[in-house]
C-alpha cells in the first residue's frame, strides 16, 4: 500500500503509524546512546544488544504533523460534551496540570524534597476520608478497577483473620460491570442479586439471600441508573448483623460529595475514582486512581506502604505492617494524578465541593425532564447526576440506541453510555456533569429532540450516519469478529468482504 | 419472537430440548435478540459434569457479554464445534443450527422447575423494560 504518499490537511483520511514514514537519513540529529557509557561488569556478553533500538527515522516536523494529525482524529472534552454515563467526563482545570507538572521535577531519591510530598499525600488522605466519613486511606490503586480489587483483597483478609472462609460477594444487578470480576480475582463469587421495580436494591431482596457464606455486598451507589440506594441504612444493618461487610464502589461519587457520606451510611471499604469525581483526564487522556478508604476496622489490612510519621514529626513510609495484603502498585501510585485531585479539592474547598455534586444533579434533572417526551424513561424514580433513556419509541421506527448514539457524533458530542445497565434493554446512560455551560446543555437537548424528529421522518437515513466524523458508519460487528490488532493485518484485510 | 412448544426454559434465557435422558440446549429467540449480533462463544468443555443453573459458557456481542446457564444437571456430551468459527448461526437459527450443548441428564425430574412455551412468553412481556 503506498498510502506515505497520500497527502492531505484534512481529517478524512487514516493517518499512517509513524514508523511507515520512515525513511533511511531523514532524521539529521544523531540519537544520543547513552547505554554505552555503561560499565557491564558480570553481564553475559552474547546477551547485550549493541545494536540502536528501533526507532523511526523521521525528520522532526514530520513528527510534530503525525501526532497534531492524530489528535484531530480524536474527539476530547476540551472539544465539547462527552456525557458517557457512569464516567464523569468533566472538564480538567489546567491549573491541577500546572501543579501536577512542578511535582513532576522532584527526583524520588531527593529526601527532603520528599518530605514536601508525603505531607501533601498524607494532606490528601485527610481529604479523602473526610468526604467519605472513612477512617484511613490508601492511594496506591492505579485505577477503578485495581481499587476494587485491592478492597476485595482486604475483605478477603480480614476473613482469614477472622478464621472464616466466607465465598460470596453479593452484587446488584445496577452496579458497575468491573464489580463481579475484581470478587471472583481476589477469590471470591460473585452473587447477582436483582434490584427492584423502583431501580434500587430493597432491603427485602437482601434479607432473602443473605446467609452465612456471604462475606460482602458490593454496592454502587448512586447505582448505574442514577438512582440513590434509599434503603443503604437497612442493608448495612443486614449485613452487620450477618457478619458480612459492606463495599461501596464510589465511581458515582460526583453526586454525592460535600452531601452525603457513605461511612455515615454503614459502607466498611470503598473506593473512589479520582479522575472522575475529582477532574483528572481520563479515557485515553491519562492514568487513572482509585484510593481504597476503609473504616478502623479493615485498617490494618491496607496494601504498603503507610505514610506515617516518626518521633521527629518527618514522614516516612512504613513497609513492615504484619497484617497489610502487601504491595499492590510500584512508586507512590499515579503521583501526577494524586496531585490533581488535591489540586482540584484545595481550588474548590468544601462549599466548592459540595456546589459541584449539587449542579451535576441539577444539569442531569434539567435533561432528563426535557428529553422524557421523546424518549422513554424506564424508571420514573428520583435520579442524581445521571439518568438512563431507552430506544423503545424510536425502535418502534426502526431505529435503535446505537443509530442515535452515531447521529449524536454528527452534532459533536460524544455518545452517552450505550447499552448499560443490562437490565434496561437498549439503554442510554447519560452523565452531563456539572462542568457544561448552559447552551452546550441546551444544544444537546436540541440535538437529541432532532434525531427523534428524524426517526418520524427518515429512519432510513440513520444507516449512513454519522458523516460529520473522520470515518464514517464501521462495522462493528466484523470489527469484532475480525480482529486487527497491527498496522500490518489492516493491509492484509484490505478487500476482504464485510460481513454482510 | 418465537417461542417453541415443545421447549424448556429458564429464566435467563436458555431453552432444553429433552430428547429421552439428553437435553439439547441453546439460548432463545429473546435472547439473541437482546443480545445482537453475536461475535463471540466459549463453551465448557465436552465430558464435563455441570449443575442446573451453573454456568456451560459465555456468548459475547457487540453489546454485552453474558453467560450461559444451564437448564439441567449432568454430564455434557456434546458441544456444537461450528458456533466456535460461525457464532452468527446463533443470531440466524436459535432453535436449530444454533444449538449449544447437549446434556446426559442425571435427573429428568428436574425439569420441571423449568417454564414451559407459554409462561415463558409471559415472562418475556414482563421483562421487557
Amino acid at each position: 500500500m503506498v498510502i506515505r504518499h497520500n497527502v492531505t490537511r484534512s481529517t478524512e483520511l487514516l493517518e499512517p503509524v509513524v514508523y511507515s514514514l520512515s525513511d533511511h537519513g531523514k532524521n539529521k540529529v544523531n540519537p544520543p546512546r547513552p547505554f554505552e557509557a555503561i560499565e557491564l561488569g558480570d553481564v553475559d556478553r552474547p546477551l547485550v544488544n549493541h545494536d540502536l533500538p528501533d526507532l523511526p527515522d523521521i525528520s522532526e516536523v514530520e513528527v510534530v504533523r503525525h501526532y497534531t494529525r492524530l489528535s484531530r482524529l480524536n474527539y476530547a472534552i476540551d472539544l465539547g460534551m462527552y456525557p458517557l454515563g457512569s464516567c464523569t467526563m468533566k472538564y480538567n482545570p489546567k491549573i491541577s496540570e500546572k501543579v501536577a507538572a512542578k511535582i513532576g521535577n522532584i527526583h524520588p531519591g531527593d529526601t527532603e524534597a520528599m518530605q514536601t510530598i508525603l505531607g501533601l499525600l498524607s494532606n490528601l488522605e485527610a481529604h479523602l476520608e473526610e468526604i467519605c466519613g472513612m477512617d484511613a486511606c490508601t492511594l496506591w490503586p492505579a485505577a477503578g478497577a485495581h481499587g476494587e480489587l485491592t478492597g476485595m483483597m482486604i475483605i478477603k483478609k480480614a476473613m482469614v483473620e477472622r478464621g472464616e472462609d466466607r465465598r460470596e460477594v453479593l452484587i446488584p444487578d445496577t452496579a458497575h460491570g468491573t464489580n463481579p470480576a475484581s470478587c471472583t480475582i481476589a477469590g471470591f463469587k460473585a452473587v447477582k442479586v436483582p434490584s427492584g421495580d423502583k431501580g434500587y436494591l430493597e432491603a427485602s431482596t437482601l434479607r432473602k439471600l443473605i446467609n452465612e457464606d456471604v462475606a460482602a455486598l458490593m454496592i454502587t451507589n448512586p447505582n448505574t441508573l442514577g438512582i440513590f440506594e434509599q434503603d443503604i441504612a437497612e442493608i448495612s444493618e443486614l449485613l452487620h448483623e450477618n457478619g458480612s461487610y459492606l463495599y461501596m464502589d464510589g465511581a458515582n461519587m460526583n453526586a454525592l460529595m460535600g452531601i452525603a457520606r457513605p461511612g455515615e451510611m454503614g459502607v466498611d471499604c470503598m473506593h473512589l475514582n479520582l479522575h472522575k469525581t475529582f477532574a483528572s483526564p481520563h479515557g485515553g487522556g491519562g492514568p487513572g486512581s482509585g484510593p481504597v478508604l476503609v473504616k478502623d476496622e479493615l485498617a490494618p489490612y491496607l496494601p504498603m506502604p503507610w505514610i506515617v510519621k516518626d518521633e521527629e514529626e518527618r514522614f516516612r513510609l512504613l513497609t513492615n505492617a504484619p497484617q497489610s495484603i502487601g504491595m499492590i502498585h510500584s512508586g507512590l501510585g499515579n503521583l501526577s494524578v494524586l496531585m490533581k485531585t488535591l489540586s482540584y479539592i484545595s481550588s474548590l474547598g468544601g462549599k466548592g465541593i459540595r456546589e459541584a455534586a449539587e449542579v451535576s444533579v441539577l444539569i442531569a434533572n434539567y435533561m432528563k425532564k426535557c428529553l422524557k417526551d421523546s424518549y422513554y424513561l424506564p424508571y420514573d424514580t428520583p435520579t442524581l447526576h445521571e439518568f438512563v433513556l431507552t430506544d423503545k419509541y424510536q425502535k418502534e421506527r426502526g431505529v435503535t440506541t446505537m443509530d442515535i448514539a452515531k447521529a449524536l457524533m454528527d452534532f459533536g458530542f460524544h455518545p452517552p453510555t450505550v447499552y448499560f445497565p443490562l437490565v434496561v434493554t437498549g439503554a442510554m446512560m447519560i452523565e452531563p456533569t456539572e462542568t457544561e455551560p448552559l447552551d452546550e446543555i441546551e444544544r444537546f437537548i436540541d440535538a437529541m429532540k432532532q434525531i427523534d424528529e428524524l426517526s418520524r421522518k427518515d429512519p432510513g437515513a440513520f444507516s449512513s450516519i454519522p458523516r460529520a466524523t473522520p470515518v464514517s458508519r464501521v462495522d462493528e460487528v466484523w470489527a469484532a469478529r475480525r480482529l486487527v490488532l497491527t498496522w500490518d493485518m489492516v493491509e492484509s484485510i484490505m478487500g476482504e468482504p464485510p460481513s454482510k | 419472537m418465537k417461542f417453541p412448544e415443545d421447549l424448556k426454559y429458564t429464566k435467563d434465557h436458555e431453552w432444553g430440548r429433552p430428547d429421552g435422558n439428553r437435553l439439547i440446549a441453546g439460548i432463545t429467540d429473546y435472547a439473541q435478540d437482546e443480545l445482537g449480533d453475536i461475535v463471540y462463544i466459549e463453551l465448557n468443555d465436552k465430558g464435563s459434569s455441570i449443575k442446573q443453573g451453573e454456568v456451560f459458557g459465555t456468548v459475547e456481542s457487540v453489546k454485552a457479554v453474558s453467560e450461559l446457564y444451564a437448564p439441567a444437571s449432568g454430564t455434557i456430551v456434546e458441544i456444537n464445534e461450528a458456533l466456535l468459527e460461525a457464532p452468527e448461526i446463533i443470531n440466524k437459527d436459535p432453535y436449530g443450527d444454533g444449538w449449544m450443548i447437549v446434556i446426559e441428564m442425571e435427573d429428568r425430574a428436574e425439569l420441571n422447575n423449568l417454564m414451559d412455551s407459554q409462561e415463558y412468553r409471559t415472562y418475556v412481556e414482563k421483562e421487557a423494560k
